[in-house]
């Protein structure tokens, strides 16, 4: 066990490295000089004041050293919770621009991954022995997988937001209020969440139900299936075995499509205005902001390693055989 | 049968239970982050009663960040509603307004400047003559943006706590102008503990100003400013502002913008609203400044910048011929819809026609006639030798000029292929492109394009402005504010120093005015196309009294964009009067 899990780990610390590396490499390589970026924003129009503000500017963003210790740097204050200073939104840190997203983005992507994983799964088992919900539930899942994120996150806006108007198109809670402890507030909060929440998770829930369904299919027709029907087992107990096993491959698919998941949450966002990390990305890149951007993508690589980690662990959990697996080799 | 509809009617409870559910369970999540703001929680009330309430946008593209008016990029309303300027800019008169300033008068090479009675920080604390001096110093470092200002002026002095001496080595009276009502006096008593370091750093989370403002609360996709007790210009000049609360949105389309003005939940918004027009005409209750084309006020010019250092855009006869290749009329009603107006040749704002020669205008103004402009492609030695339908360089070899607009800003995104599809009619060939808006900057800071547009030649309290956007001098190797067409006129920009130093009303003024209108038409460094539009449009459900061209209504600029408040925009919100009901 100690020894499945210590591999995993190493495994993991070793693509945080890589990931954490790319992160710093990859905007250094995008064309475009943030100092550059502040000295057109000031308009500065005293020749005299442009190297001065140049060595300034450097110093601030830390570019005033050669490649190596910046690289250096940038690992010693990742460790101090230092993300360094926006270009764009100059001069507030990176670290506090993304906890004020943060929130708003974790709310729309835990239960809109983890409710569509279940709801989905479920419909799929369901449809998987039932002629008439497969005939209606497949086609609507397999168009509903197909659309794009934002493409649905338009047609509920308009549909439920400008036309019926029962829900509104942008914020993250009613501009009228003040974050404060009431039902009211945590009423608006709530109706602002659903709409980006259920673009999210209508398009997510598609792709489960259809791979549930074709899975329990597969596995009905295994050869356990038949041998226990032959023994005469009761078609609930048949089902219940099938359903689990399908689970598994389930399971891995959902470490996979997290990032897919992600992706979809921040256009999702910039169609709804929700004040989450989605808008930061589009202006930090349009911006070259790439202290900001470095921020918000480290944030999504602990997010999504953490998530793994955590589906191995509930793997171990729920398929036996993987711990029958570990204890062998120990 | 009757299995099956259990079995659904398990489902669709299970689904409708799981999307409450977490309802339920995400408004923890949220709230919890939202209750980690600063936010004052505990303030009680919560919301903003509608009839007090006026919602904005169309300034904030991102989370407000920045409270510091010292360096751009701050939250809407930092200078106008909570920092205020010494003047403000009277567009309608063309001239400088005593704001916190009571006076000011010109001896020599002096200027004293005497300050209001009365006029008190947000913290009690009186408005002195320190106050004016300290700012006007802070000049002296390097990175604060007026900087420059000390190159011609030479010393601030203190006479007395209500007046303060400015001795110039070279007064520049219209640059001065400019710098007296654009900069925001800031309080000596805070910020003089602050290193020079800090000062262009800080955030000044907390600003404490004269306006008639204070901050309230802001967040990722607001920012609220609150009505102060007492305004000092309530008692000076019985101007109060109506709306108890300002809640500015952050804007993150202008879809958006739309839909929210649509459903009456913004009262004026800023942000480019193609199809306006359709929305005033109709019963929507949207209205903007003029009830008909072209509905908005003019902000500024839209120009078409050839890179002057490049062939063949170093020929003024290319030039000349690339300017009467472009059909103005089509960009204006065909991709704007008549919410913008073709520019005068000269490229001067409306609000100086009074200093338009038009004598100069009808001997070497432009216009559009793609078939003058195919003769002098040809006078001026273009030839189209290789027959692809496009003239090649002197030199012989072929031109192709991209023309860069930034991508997402659609209409300007039109209007480059308007101009690309007259050209290649005329026989140049020019090539739309839209890299991101951060790389247009370098190009055109760097000066690596062949063509671009910019509109920074912005309303202004003088043409001053404008011509030295136009021709500054020396070209450096970074332009960052003027003359992004890199076009060397000595001449040109003698007459522009001298322009600076001259008073409107001088005879001179004018006569300068006219010679470098001359010069502009003749040589033609940039071309002026379009005024682009003051962009604002109101929904009249909640506020009205909104400034307007009908008779005895405001004439206020409708505007919450930075920069535009000390040009009276300020005013309009002591106009604004809450709907009956």
């Amino acid at each position: 066990m100690s020894r499945y899990f210590g591999r995993k780990l190493g495994i993991y610390a070793l693509t945080f490295v890589v990931a954490v590396t790319l992160n710093w490499i990859i905007p250094r390589f995008m064309p475009g000089d943030p100092v550059l970026r502040m000295l057109t924003r000031t308009s500065v129009s005293n020749p005299e004041a442009i190297a001065p503000m140049r060595t300034y500017y450097e110093s601030v963003f830390g570019l005033d050293v050669p490649l190596w210790r910046q690289y250096l740097n940038y690992w010693v204050e990742l460790f101090q919770g230092n993300l360094g200073v926006s270009v764009w939104l100059f001069p507030a840190p990176v670290a506090d621009v993304i906890v004020r997203a943060v929130p708003y983005t974790l709310a729309l992507l835990l239960p809109s991954i983890l409710l569509s994983w279940w709801a989905g799964n479920k419909v799929g088992a369901l449809a998987a022995r039932r002629k008439w919900l497969d005939n209606t539930a497949l086609p609507v899942s397999y168009a509903l997988t197909a659309t794009p994120y934002m493409w649905l996150g338009i047609l509920l806006a308009w549909g439920l937001g400008i036309v019926a108007g029962v829900f509104p198109v942008a914020g993250g809670y009613s501009f009228e209020l003040r974050p404060q402890w009431s039902w009211t507030f945590v009423g608006s909060l709530a109706q602002h969440w659903f709409l980006p929440f259920l673009s999210l998770f209508m398009v997510a829930f598609g792709g489960w139900a259809i791979g549930m369904r074709n899975l329990i299919i597969y596995e009905l027709e295994a050869d356990y299936a038949s041998y226990l029907a032959a023994l005469g087992a009761p078609r609930r107990l048949i089902r219940r075995y099938a359903f689990r096993n399908a689970l598994l491959p389930q399971l891995t698919g959902l470490a996979l499509q997290l990032g897919v998941l992600v992706s979809g949450a921040l256009v999702t966002e910039i169609v709804f205005a929700y004040p989450g990390l989605g808008h930061l990305i589009l202006q930090a890149i349009q911006n070259q902001d790439f202290f900001l951007l470095q921020g918000i993508f480290l944030f999504i690589v602990i997010g999504v390693l953490a998530a793994n980690f955590l589906i191995d662990i509930v793997y171990v959990l729920v398929d036996p055989r993987t711990r029958t697996g570990m204890q062998g080799a120990t | 049968m009757h299995r099956r509809s259990r079995w659904l009617v398990a489902g669709v409870l299970a689904l409708t239970l799981g999307v409450a559910g977490c309802t339920g369970g995400d408004d923890g999540a949220a709230t919890s982050g939202a209750g980690g703001l600063p936010g004052p929680a505990g303030g009680g009330g919560g919301a903003y009663p509608r009839n007090e309430t006026l919602y904005t946008s169309g300034t904030q593209w991102g989370p407000p960040n920045s409270w510091n008016p010292i360096i751009p990029g701050y939250a809407m309303g930092t200078v106008g509603l909570a920092y205020e300027t010494l003047f403000l800019f009277d567009p309608e008169k063309t001239e400088i307004t005593p704001w916190l300033a009571e006076k000011g008068e010109w001896a020599d090479k002096t200027y004293t400047l005497t300050l209001r009675e009365g006029i008190t920080w947000g913290d009690g604390k009186p408005l002195t003559a320190d106050d004016v001096k300290y700012t006007a110093e802070l000049g002296k470092i390097k990175a604060v943006p007026y900087s420059n200002l000390w190159t011609w002026l030479s010393a601030v002095d203190v006479v007395d706590p209500r007046t303060v001496k400015f001795t110039f080595s070279d007064p520049r009276i219209q640059e001065w102008e400019n710098w007296l009502y654009e900069n925001a006096i800031v309080p000596k008593h805070i910020w003089e503990s602050r290193s020079e370091a800090d000062i262009t750093t800080t955030a000044n989370d907390k600003p404490v100003g004269t306006g008639p403002y204070e901050y309230l609360t802001h967040d990722q996709d607001r920012m609220v400013w609150k009505k102060k007790a007492d305004w000092w210009a309530t008692k000076a000049l019985n101007l109060d502002v109506k709306p108890n609360y300002i809640v500015d949105i952050v804007n993150s389309s202008n879809e958006v913008a739309l839909g929210l003005l649509l459903q009456g939940n913004m009262d004026l918004s800023n942000n480019f609203l193609p199809g306006i027009a359709n929305l005033v005409k109709g019963n929507f209750n949207i209205k903007t400044y003029y009830p008909d084309p072209p509905y908005m006020l003019s902000a500024n010019t839209a120009m078409l910048i050839p890179n002057t250092t490049k062939a063949p855009m170093n020929d003024v006869a290319f030039r000349r011929a690339l300017a009467s290749s472009i059909d103005t009329k089509k960009i204006v009603e065909g991709v704007y819809g008549n919410i913008v107006r073709a520019a005068n040749p000269t490229g001067l704002l409306p609000v100086w026609d009074q200093f338009v020669d038009q004598s100069v205008v009808s001997q070497n103004g432009f216009a559009f006639d793609t078939a003058k402009a195919k003769k002098a492609l040809a006078d001026a030695g273009y030839k189209d030798t290789n027959r692809d339908g496009f003239v090649e360089g002197k030199d012989g070899k072929a031109v192709k000029l991209s023309l860069i607009v930034p991508a997402g800003w659609t209409d300007w995104m039109e209007a480059a292929r308007v101009i690309s599809a007259g050209a290649q009619a005329a026989g140049i060939n020019v090539v739309p492109e839209f890299p991101d808006a951060g790389a247009l900057d370098d190009a055109r800071t760097a000066g690596t394009f062949d063509l671009l547009i910019n509109n920074w030649a912005g309303l202004s309290n003088t043409p001053w402005h404008y011509f030295n956007y136009v021709f500054q001098l020396p070209i450096q190797a970074q332009q960052f504010s003027a003359n992004f067409a890199r076009y060397e006129s000595k001449p040109a920009w003698e007459l522009v120093q001298k322009l600076a130093r001259t008073p409107q009303d001088a005879p001179e003024f004018k006569a300068t005015m006219a010679e470098l209108e001359r010069i502009h038409l003749t040589e033609l460094p940039m071309i002026p196309l379009w005024y682009n539009g003051l962009w604002s449009q109101y929904n009249t459900t909640h506020w009205t009294n909104w400034p307007s061209s009908a008779a005895d209504t405001p004439k206020d600029l409708p505007t919450t964009w930075n920069n535009l408040w000390e040009m009276g925009s300020i005013k309009m919100l002591t106009q604004l009067k809450p709907a009956a009901g």
